[in-house]
């Protein structure tokens, strides 16, 4: 039980061994350093758990929150034992007036509806029979949903969506507009999962644009996909490991817009627990300025 | 929100005049909104009221009742070009596309020099080009007025692929339709719907690598309509439909005059081939210069990998169909005589014996001492290496032909029945899925996933923990081959004749090629390509990113095993008794 316990609250105890780690700034990595992230890959049996927080900010400079997030953290049936299940939804609502508050939160009930009716009987008895579908097809199909949702409720407006259903040691992101997934590692690497569907981020693709022209471009805020827009939708949808003793971030643009990868990761080390880190990125950002809403979620595997 | 109806005009109660009814449903909540809608919709009727041209269809009449508002027009007898991309297989001809490029440049001019302002039609796409029965296009929906508004997120205007970049700042000029008539006409020519791709990306796909049927020439003026820059395209409509003629002319397409482009088979020599005495269903495998393969003849033989020189066989009674193992220098086989056999892999004599109670079609694996495999008779098998005794078996619910795969401490395969097991190194039953029908496919995994395919018609990708299903992907048929792994790509054959390609993260497709039959055999990868037999007798070899043909080597017999390539030499036998060996 005190090993529960310490695998449970045992953060700080982590600590040093980060920090070490991400003070050897100089690139390429040592052999040893690669060790020990590959080590760190290596699928192992143990019982893990989930745990998750979230933050959020209307920020300094909108009078409307049009974010929404959500965050179901819970364990469910598996063969022998019980498996680690989360669900992390975060989602930038767009189109003025109350539209795009509508749009948001519309996606993240629908999706996470359609994910908990799927896994009803994973969550809250024993199977009886197993899931049809595969996980990518449920997120696709919670995508169509709530996309056909907003298409119908609430015209013109759309979202951002970016999904994270976490099952077992792997993760099934769904994503769509400019909300973004990262992969934080305790070595300081933050890996972006997810790509932008906006404007500036494929002009920059085809290299139309610079990287300094990028960050001054005027239509920053235009999206190329986004949910409940367009008579098509395809959602990006892909399945890869949690980053072993590291942390998922989900986030809106209220966040990454104003704090670099750098700062990020140096929060979340810094902070002494999920919530204390999400509500410290939430400060960041409005320190910076505020321009947009701030919408973090942040998960870690514990055990 | 809208509708098309076909009705009949009774005021002409004595003839059948059939027109199209546009209907508008104006649900808008929001008043500004609400008479937004009405103008557009009146605009609509007022710009096609002024215009006379064959591609255009007549209007006769519109009316509003309460939300709803209502376009009487000419109807086409016909039906759009995206319901006619849908309806095709393969690629229309380069021909038919050119001439449709011709009309709608000369109805894009006609709309361009319209006075006093020209009428930019904003969204040429394939779904508003009406292909009438005389095979003629009409042009229809006039009633997207789309103007750009900037500053709020989510001005969404332009996602479906066929606009031009400069839609994005508002510009709309004869020369975004410009754009948009290439994009249409990239969609026509590859089959490549733009809307289910990054924006502006039609240079990603050189329409002559996805239909190699159409002209250098005709690309040319597609990829000029296409540009960029709006500056760097045609001029006006005119210029375009002047060098769509030039084309014609010059590749004769509308005297249709089709080129093919035959993929030379003849020129491969084998570096040598060696004849058994009946077919070779199963997989080579190579160990220290040797080439160790087992044949229907009921041996298992040993060639000089260098020249093809038979070394020694070693009978047993029955088939050979699995692929040996080389451990510890003893060669591992099953056979359909019941019995996984054992040899010196230096002479050929019997090591061991190990008897199971059905004919042995799955490959031996070795891990930690043990050597797993299925049988006919239902069980998987570990027996330990050294002493060539049971060590357990499980007992599964049906035949096993499916290769164990050893991997994060478990033993994967699959069965007859469409059951897929992960034991753990004690024989327990870690976790159990279930497909639709047999696994016949052998199990490959990468971090933590696992792969097989199915004979119902699907590709797997499960946790290799806890065995949830992370996505499926719809084979044309049913498969028995084994997928194999490079980058993120997963290489899989089918009984549909095709060999696939797929995204290990996303698990969509990324290219397929097709043979004359079935393919039961497993692909290998090796530096950039794929090798892959087929029932058709040939040998493939692709590259791997794009699937492109490299060559072909034709056998006499339906190939069914997989090839073994080492140091630039692709190793695999046939159907029609030989064993080959060629330059990879």
């Amino acid at each position: 039980m005190a090993d529960f316990f310490r695998k449970l609250f045992g953060s700080k105890e982590d600590t040093p061994k980060q920090e070490n780690a991400d003070s050897a700034t100089t690139a390429p990595l040592t052999d040893q350093q690669i060790k020990s992230i590959l080590d760190n890959q290596n699928v192992k049996y143990d019982m893990k758990q989930l745990i998750a927080s979230v933050g959020q900010s209307v920020g300094k400079q909108r009078e409307h929150n049009e974010d929404s997030v959500l965050a179901l953290t819970s364990t469910i049936a598996g063969g022998v034992e019980s498996v680690p299940f989360g669900l992390y939804v975060v989602a930038d609502g767009m189109g003025g007036h109350q539209f795009g508050e509508v749009a948001s939160n519309a996606a993240i009930r629908i999706i996470g509806g359609n994910v908990a009716r799927k896994f009803h009987s994973y969550l809250y008895h024993l199977p009886t029979q197993s899931l049809q579908e595969s996980l990518q097809e449920v997120m696709e199909s919670s995508i169509m949903e709530a996309h056909q949702y907003v298409q119908r409720e609430a015209p013109g407006s759309g979202t951002t969506v970016t999904a994270a259903l976490v099952l077992g040691q792997q993760m099934t992101i769904a994503h769509v507009g400019d909300s973004r997934a990262y992969a934080v590692y305790p070595d300081g690497r933050v890996e972006t999962l997810t790509r932008d569907h906006s404007l500036v981020k494929r002009l920059e693709e085809l290299g139309h644009l610079s990287k300094d022209e990028a960050e001054s471009f005027p239509h920053r805020n235009v999206l190329i996909r986004a949910l409940g827009q367009g008579e098509t939708l395809e959602a990006d949808i892909f399945t890869v490991p949690f980053p072993q003793g590291g942390y998922l971030l989900l986030c809106s643009d209220g966040l990454w817009g104003v704090v670099n990868d750098k700062d990020i990761f140096r929060i979340v080390r810094e902070a002494p627990n999920l919530h204390r880190a999400c509500q410290s990125l939430v400060e960041a950002a409005n320190a910076a300025g505020g321009p947009d809403n701030i919408t973090v979620a942040l998960v870690q595997q514990i055990g | 929100m809208g509708s098309v109806y076909r009705a009949r005009d009774m005021h002409f109660p004595n003839v059948a005049k059939l027109v199209a009814v546009k209907e508008m449903i104006n649900l808008a909540p929001d008043p500004l909104v609400r008479q937004t809608i009405v103008q557009n919709f009146e605009r609509e009727a007022n710009i096609l009221a002024t215009l006379h041209h064959p591609s255009i269809p007549r209007i006769y009449d519109y009316f509003s009742h309460n939300d709803h508002s209502y376009l009487v027009l000419e109807f086409i007898h016909g039906k759009d070009l995206e319901a006619v991309l849908n309806d095709t297989n393969g690629f229309l001809p380069e021909d038919q596309i050119i001439s449709w490029a011709v009309q709608l440049c000369d109805v894009l001019a006609y709309l361009h020099d319209h006075k006093p302002d020209p009428i930019i039609f904003r969204d040429m796409k394939p779904s508003n080009v009406m292909i009438n029965q005389n095979g003629d296009v009409m042009l229809v929906d006039f009633g997207i007025a789309k103007t750009f508004q900037s500053g709020q997120k989510g001005t969404m205007i332009g996602t479906e692929g066929y606009s031009p970049p400069e839609q994005y700042r508002g510009e709309a000029t004869p020369l975004a339709d410009i754009y948009s008539l290439g994009a249409t006409l990239h969609h026509a020519a590859t089959r490549r719907d733009p809307r289910l791709e990054p924006p502006f990306s039609f240079a990603e796909r050189p329409i002559r690598r996805i239909n190699p049927n159409i002209s250098v020439e005709f690309e040319a003026v597609i990829n000029t309509a296409l540009q960029y820059n709006p500056g760097d395209r045609f001029p006006n409509a005119s210029a375009m439909k002047e060098a769509l003629i030039n084309v014609a002319r010059k590749t004769g397409a509308l005297s249709k005059i089709t080129s093919a482009l035959p993929v030379s088979s003849g020129g491969i020599k084998p570096l040598w081939s060696f004849k058994c005495e009946d077919e070779i269903r199963g997989t080579p495998v190579l160990h220290q210069g040797a080439l160790f393969i087992g044949c229907y003849d009921n041996n298992l033989y040993a060639l000089n990998a260098a020249d093809g020189q038979f070394q020694w066989k070693y009978a047993t009674e029955g088939g050979i169909v699995s692929r040996p193992l080389v451990y510890d220098n003893n060669v591992f086989f099953g056979s359909e005589d019941y019995r996984l056999h054992v040899i010196s892999a230096r002479t050929g004599k019997v090591a061991w014996t190990y008897y199971t109670e059905g004919k042995i079609y799955s490959s031996p694996r070795i891990a930690d001492g043990h050597i797993f495999f299925g049988s006919e008779d239902q069980y998987l098998h570990a027996v330990n290496v050294s002493s060539g005794r049971a060590v357990w078996k499980l007992l599964s619910d049906a035949p096993i032909y499916s290769s164990p795969l050893v991997a994060n401490e478990l033993v994967y395969f699959g069965t007859e029945s469409g059951s897929f097991y992960a034991l753990d190194f004690r024989g327990e039953t870690k976790w159990r899925f279930q497909a639709k029908r047999a696994i016949t496919s052998s199990p490959v995994n990468k971090g933590q996933a696992v792969y097989m395919a199915s004979l119902d018609s699907t590709l797997y990708a499960l946790d290799a923990i806890s065995g949830w299903a992370i996505w499926k992907f719809r084979l044309g048929k049913g498969s028995i081959s084994s997928p194999a792994l490079a980058d993120d790509f997963i290489f899989v054959g089918a009984s549909d004749g095709f060999i696939y390609c797929i995204d290990a993260r996303t698990s969509k497709e990324v290219w397929r090629f097709r043979t004359e039959n079935q393919v039961g055999s497993s692909p290998v990868v090796y530096k950039d390509s794929v090798y892959c037999g087929s029932a058709d007798g040939f040998m493939y070899c692709l590259e791997y990113r794009t699937g492109r043909l490299r060559w072909k080597f034709e056998t006499q017999g339906p190939i069914t095993g997989s090839p073994a390539v080492f140091d630039d030499i692709v190793y695999f036998g046939s159907t029609d008794h030989h064993v080959y060996a060629l330059f990879a």
